[in-house]
């Protein structure tokens, strides 16, 4: 199929009405603003249902009540938002339903700025809500892997039945890039029988639910919650190496840091530094073996890792090595991003350092 | 030998988890009687909310979905959207719809969404052990007013069924109360109505209930009642505050 220009918020849109996508419940917050406006615009065309919520916290429990009904449902927002979300995003994970959620993210903390970071990655993979669950995070780093990764998205929701996160930030949202519209492979997928579409006197009432008041059959849930982390954690772990072959120097970045990184190992190379770059595409389950694999292939001297924050996603970066790599850090907070030329220092630095 | 009365087909067999003289089964009774007479148990979807209403989902026998504290309407909202020829109702008690749901309830009432609330009002936090609600009277003792409700510090109680009633998009508030036989029959006259009236399309629907709490105030069953009417009815009047039935065709 031919090429097409669009902008990331559109696209992530567009992409999840060709993944059947029909209910979408959101608010609006920059830098985010268009997917909403995306769906009010187009949801109609297809026999969709766009509301505009009070609030980020209905759009989320409206996002529930249509999961729980057996609907493809989708919501978005930026880091503010997504932290209103939280408490939905914890029922919704306890309630074992699939949804997507997208986080175009900006500076924090607080109302921080409307401008591009990652530093809700604690929140995303660690889990803003309360209890013992996970969301699946995705971490796109060009619109056309958004597009290809919101089919995945909801795929994954579904066989599993639990939350998934596209993580993306306010600069894959707001620029325009070639998108090829891929047909998705498609899987296997379980009936939704336990979803609530009225018993029509024919079966026993369905119930979504997140409450188990005796201990007992709250810990019996818990295990099997954990069994099916277990499960994804096995299966949808993905991850892009560049460059890593003979790499002495490994930057280790996700989404649009990902890139710079990209183009800053590229540069090292032509100045005669052996750079390569770890992409981690699902923030959790993290790919923490691969990650472990690459950097201890050999040629490996020094991990640089590089973030739009002040230090998060490095946390799994040390899990992940367990001491085997000397690791650094080059990060920045708030809504600015690194330089090829910062990035090229840091990788030099690292090497010096060892 | 004739069945002259039976557990409504709207119920479970599950046993119940209120405290003795509690109303919350009564209620209960209406709404399932309600839709077992309008023959909709199979095509409604009811949501739970949290507080003693939390376990609505294992008593009513329609399909059920539980909503965290105050979201009901935003749950409910997303259900209908997605099988608009499904009833959908809310059970809710005032600390969820009139406290921490209140932005929910005011825009499902604002969209005119067609929903019924059902909205027990006990004038206290029941499940939590009786700590003040926003309907809690002026004076009125609760673990977290423990010398009364006092105006200067916390406000006059909210009155939801009036507040609701003045939205374009709500066609139906009524509050009834459930304290004696004459009262429960007009209560369930009232629930009724309202789900006759979102089936019609007619929007948004609300059934206010003066309920008692005889656990948390203090009271024997009976002593319950008499306080309802004596003390809870003169600030929360019963009546029909909203009767928008008609509002679909005068918006066409």
């Amino acid at each position: 199929m031919a090429k097409e220009l669009w902008k990331g918020n559109e696209a992530v849109a567009e992409a999840a009405i060709r993944a059947g996508c029909r209910y979408f419940f959101g608010y609006p917050i920059t830098p985010q603003n268009e997917i909403p406006e995306y769906f009010a615009r187009h949801m109609p065309e297809h026999g969709g249902v766009f509301v505009q919520a009070e609030s980020e916290v209905a759009a989320i429990n409206m996002t529930y009540g249509a999961a729980g009904s057996g609907a493809r449902v989708m919501t978005s927002s930026s880091s503010p938002g997504i932290s209103l979300k939280q408490e939905g995003i914890t029922y919704i994970a306890g309630a074992e339903l699939p949804v997507v959620i997208v986080n175009m993210m900006r500076g924090g903390p607080g109302l921080g700025s409307i401008a591009p970071a990652q530093s809700d990655y604690f929140q995303a993979t660690r889990g803003g809500g309360n209890g013992d669950y996970r969301t699946v995070v995705l971490a796109p780093a060009t619109i056309q892997e958004m597009t290809d990764l919101t089919q995945e998205a909801f795929d994954i929701a579904d066989l599993y039945r639990i939350p998934v996160l596209i993580l993306a930030d306010g600069m894959i949202g707001q620029m325009m890039e070639a998108v090829e519209w891929k047909k998705p492979k498609p899987r296997k997928l379980p009936r939704k029988d336990w979803a609530t579409s009225g018993t029509k006197n024919a079966r026993e009432h369905n119930i979504i639910n997140s409450l188990f008041i005796d201990p007992k059959d709250c810990t019996e849930h818990n295990k099997k919650l954990q069994q099916k982390h277990d499960r994804i954690t096995q299966n949808e772990i993905r991850f892009e190496e560049t460059m890593v072959d003979d790499a002495e120097v490994l930057f280790v970045a996700y989404g649009t840091t990902a890139r710079i990184c990209q183009a800053a190992a590229q540069k090292l190379r032509e100045a005669g530094v052996k750079a390569g770059v770890f992409r981690p595409i699902s923030l959790w389950p993290y790919p923490e073996q691969a990650l472990y694999a690459c950097a201890n292939r050999g040629s490996v001297k020094a991990v640089v890792c590089a973030e739009m924050s002040m230090g998060q996603m490095i946390d799994d970066v040390k899990i992940s090595l367990s001491g085997t790599k000397p690791i650094s850090f080059f990060g920045t907070g708030g809504g600015t991003f690194p330089t090829p030329t910062e990035l090229m220092q840091a990788a030099q630095d690292a090497l010096k350092g060892v | 030998m004739a069945i002259v009365y039976q557990r409504s087909k709207g119920l479970t067999d599950a046993e119940q988890h209120f405290c003795p003289g509690c109303t919350h089964g009564v209620v209960h009774k209406l709404v399932a009687e309600a839709l077992e007479e309008l023959d909709i148990i199979g095509s409604t979807i009811g949501v739970a909310s949290v507080g003693c209403s939390a376990f609505a989902y294992n008593y009513f026998a329609c399909d059920m979905q539980q909503a965290a504290h105050g979201r009901a309407p935003a749950v409910a909202t997303g259900i209908k959207r997605v099988h608009p020829d499904c009833a959908v109702f809310t059970y809710q008690g005032d600390g969820d719809l009139a406290a921490i749901g209140t932005a929910e309830i005011v825009h499902a009432a604002m969209r005119g969404e067609k929903i019924t609330a059902i909205f027990v009002n006990n004038a206290i936090y029941g499940m939590t052990g009786g700590q003040m609600a926003p309907t809690t009277l002026l004076g009125q003792k609760a673990t977290t007013a423990p010398q009364g409700r006092n105006k200067e510090q916390h406000g006059s109680p909210i009155r939801m069924a009036e507040m609701l009633s003045t939205i374009d998009g709500c066609a139906y508030a009524e509050r009834v109360m459930v304290a004696d036989p004459a009262s429960i029959v007009k209560a369930k006259r009232a629930i009724k109505k309202a789900f006759e009236l979102q089936l019609a399309g007619a929007g948004f629907t609300i059934v206010e209930l003066l309920s008692t709490c005889p656990t948390n105030w203090g009271l024997t069953p009976v002593e319950a009642t008499h306080w309802l009417k004596e003390n809870l009815v003169p600030y929360f009047p019963l009546g029909v505050f909203a009767d928008r039935a008609e509002q679909k065709e005068e918006t066409r």
